[in-house]
């Protein structure tokens, strides 16, 4: 238990992350590049010809986008109940690049819908779904600039966060329920339904994806917490 | 002490000025556009009929929710509640039922009125009136912690929709699809989903609502 807030110290976060970064920068540019490019080298597919790569920028963006909220509600719940500032810092700054990669998700689906099923858009489960978890983004973002006490705004925007996480799986549930995507094809419980000379750069973008999402999460948590302390500093009038 | 509160609630929302005749004024007005805009073809209205009326009664119920708290909390009433014996959690569950009495309710009475100038038949227009009133105490609940939340934002009627409508979205799915299986014996499925949905966003609403008028109290 005590592990668990080691980085809720602020300094320590500092610290530790600033050495981190090179590293975990380094290691994003060398995953996606290897991943897009073995994306960009597979074959094509026999059914949907060269546009199958465009699935190493969708699916990866796709996971992202919700993992993004997952650990959004996840940074919410440790703040609301432990009041950890970081862990507000972390679930704020998480919101943004959640809805970042929500719009990447929905763009490079759309481009992909196109020629496949010969429209940008159809009111199918997911894509619906993923309009609605935008929204959701955007609610929080919303929420969080128009209050301007940032504790009250750190809280409300904590109780939004997680009374959406909890109607996420219902929404998912019902649109799902409503309606030309394909199912499942990577996480059964039959193995993978996809060649493996595709499932290699999908699984290399992907983790490239993750990389990018904890470089970047990181490097808006440290600007956050400078922007704090810049404000703290110029609200004790010693500038 | 819960009679009082509910009375008077109910009072402020139906008495002169209030929103509840608002709201449903607002409920007819907009459903009477829609057959201007998309033609007057009967079939055609009687299909999209259960998804209008749907999406606007969400829409009016939304529009009066601002009143929710921020009328109290404007006048400082909310600070008198919240030293009464009653719980917060008490005060917010009696509002949303107030609420709820005042909007949803009157707007699925008047819904079938609607439904038959769409062309719904009797046993649509049933189901219409069935869906609505098992759906919108779901409408009120999670459109109280919006309520709740947006309290000290100065133009929080705004933001409030964005936070409450992709909430909403499982009760417009199931509560049109009702309507729209017909007698095909699936529009009881859709019903016994929209239930379970109201029932598993109403009762817990009021813990969410009341932890959010505490942080907006606290300040």
């Amino acid at each position: 238990m005590a592990n668990m807030f080691v980085l809720a110290n602020p300094k320590r976060f500092m610290d530790m992350s600033e050495r981190l970064l090179p590293w975990l920068g380094s290691a994003t540019a060398i995953t996606l590049t290897i991943g897009l490019a073995l994306g960009f080298l597979a074959p094509p597919d026999y059914q949907q010809g060269t546009t199958v790569k465009i699935m190493f920028l969708h699916v990866p963006a796709a996971w992202i986008a919700m993992m993004a909220y997952g650990l959004m509600a996840l940074m919410s719940f440790v703040s609301l109940i432990w009041r950890h500032a970081l862990a507000d810092v972390a679930a704020k700054t998480a919101a943004p690049l959640g809805a970042v990669f929500t719009v990447l998700g929905l763009a490079t689906g759309s481009l992909w819908g196109r020629p496949m099923w010969g429209t940008y858009w159809v009111w199918d489960a997911r894509l619906t779904s993923f309009l609605l978890l935008l929204f959701l983004y955007l609610g929080y973002i919303a929420l969080r600039t128009a209050i301007e006490d940032e504790a009250r705004a750190a809280r409300a925007a904590a109780i939004l966060a997680l009374v959406g996480a909890v109607n996420l799986p219902i929404i998912e549930f019902s649109v799902n329920w409503h309606t030309l995507h394909q199912g499942e094809s990577i996480l059964r419980a039959d193995g993978p339904q996809i060649a493996t000379v595709f499932l290699w750069p999908l699984g290399i973008s992907a983790l490239g994806y993750t990389l990018l999402f904890l470089t970047l999460w990181t490097v808006r948590i440290r600007t956050e917490i400078l922007d704090r302390r810049a404000r703290a500093i110029m609200l004790s009038g010693r500038l | 002490m819960i009679g009082a509160l509910l009375g008077r609630d109910i009072r402020l929302a139906t008495r002169a000025g209030g929103s509840s005749a608002l709201a449903l004024a607002f409920f007819a007005a907009v459903v009477t556009l829609v057959p201007l805009g998309i033609g007057s073809n009967l079939d055609l209205l009687a299909r999209v009929a259960a998804g209008v009326l749907w999406v606007a009664a969400v829409l009016a119920a939304l529009l009066s929710l601002d009143r929710l708290f921020q009328a109290d909390f404007d006048d400082g009433s909310l600070d008198l509640l919240a030293l009464s014996p009653l719980s917060l959690e008490t005060m917010a569950a009696v509002k949303i039922a107030a609420h709820w009495l005042t909007t949803g309710l009157p707007l699925t009475l008047l819904s079938p009125l609607l439904g038959t100038m769409f062309g719904l038949s009797l046993g649509e227009t049933e189901t219409l009136v069935l869906s609505l009133l098992i759906g919108t105490p779901s409408v009120s609940a999670l459109g109280a912690i919006g309520a709740a939340l947006t309290l000290s934002i100065r133009r929080g009627g705004l933001i409030l929709p964005l936070l409450v409508l992709p909430l909403l979205a499982p009760a417009v799915i199931f509560g049109a699809a009702a309507v729209q299986a017909g007698p095909s014996g699936l529009s009881g499925g859709a019903l016994l989903l929209l239930s379970a949905f109201s029932v598993a966003t109403t009762l817990p609403s009021p813990f969410a609502a009341a932890a959010a008028v505490r942080l907006n109290l606290a300040g």
